[in-house]
């Protein structure tokens, strides 16, 4: 369980309301898969992914990014039940995804990362503590099913 | 994982503009690191890092001047970090995790304060090169 003073989850819930969450999502995936190009692994049917350019415009990173942040909006309103919100998606990315871990901590990096280049300021250090605990806390949801 | 041509110019355009603020981004990527990370303080029992305190400025702009070292020798990060090195290794002897929290944290502090300079492209390159910085820094570890 994740455990967010009331500062911290307003953080999140007010920061949350004002994300467009299918661009932020395009770019927070199209950046994993520039940053650390062997998460590019995964995506073998989504076409052309040699070069940033291509990546970041890539429409089918860009529709996945967008499916992914949607699906942190449920964390978002389930702060108290991360394990299970996300129990199904944990069975899926171990026995029929086979994705390492790792690769959720990463992204959920990442996700902080775009999120303090669209709000600058505004993200300050309290902000990121909050949001910190929220992509570990997804993370550690996604792993708990893993056997 | 080494630094292209490209990596290297793009690493050396942003550091340009860091410079110009170089002690705050310094401080606040360590302000990130302890709020964020807080088991990264017991490295610092010796030190008031309140936000705003005068040891945690002096120390955020004594890392982004060794950073800048490395930029301005980027050819050779091993010889111009040579004694941060050793100082890390038989003094500090930080665990070499907690320089990936350092690096996440001045990526975001990037982020927030240059939101139009931090493209895929930039964020990469200085993802490789501050793991190239962490890489010299722990290289004498064992």
């Amino acid at each position: 369980m994740v455990h967010l003073t009331p500062e911290e989850k307003n953080c999140i819930t007010s920061l949350w309301s004002k994300v467009a969450v299918d661009q932020t999502g395009g770019e927070a995936l199209g950046r994993m898969l520039v940053v650390y190009p062997w998460t590019t692994r995964f995506f073998g049917s989504f076409g052309d992914l040699s070069s940033a350019g291509a990546v970041m415009s890539n429409a089918k990173v860009q529709a996945h990014g967008a499916k992914v942040l949607t699906s942190f909006g449920e964390a978002v309103k389930h702060l108290d039940n991360l394990k299970g919100t996300y129990a199904k998606l944990s069975e899926l990315h171990c026995d029929k995804l086979h994705v390492d871990p790792e690769n959720f901590k990463m992204l959920g990096n990442i996700i902080v990362i775009c999120l303090a280049e669209h709000f600058g300021k505004e993200f300050t250090p309290e902000c990121q503590v909050a949001w910190q605990k929220l992509v570990a806390g997804v993370a550690h949801a996604l792993a708990h099913k893993y056997h | 994982m080494s630094l292209t041509k490209t990596d290297k110019a793009i690493i050396l355009t942003i550091w340009n503009k860091i410079a110009t603020q170089a002690d705050s981004v310094g401080t606040e990527a360590l302000e990130r690191l302890f709020a964020s990370f807080p088991q990264t303080k017991t490295y610092f029992p010796h030190f008031d890092l309140h936000p705003g305190s005068a040891q945690l400025k002096a120390h955020g702009a004594k890392v982004v001047s060794a950073i800048g070292d490395a930029v301005k020798h980027i050819d050779n990060v091993g010889s111009a970090l040579s004694k941060l090195s050793e100082l890390h290794a038989y003094i500090l002897r930080v665990d070499p995790v907690n320089f990936k929290f350092l690096n996440h944290c001045m990526l975001v502090t990037l982020a927030v304060h240059f939101p139009n300079d931090l493209t895929a492209e930039t964020h990469a390159a200085w993802d490789k090169f501050l793991a190239l910085v962490t890489a010299v820094l722990t290289e004498k570890y064992r």
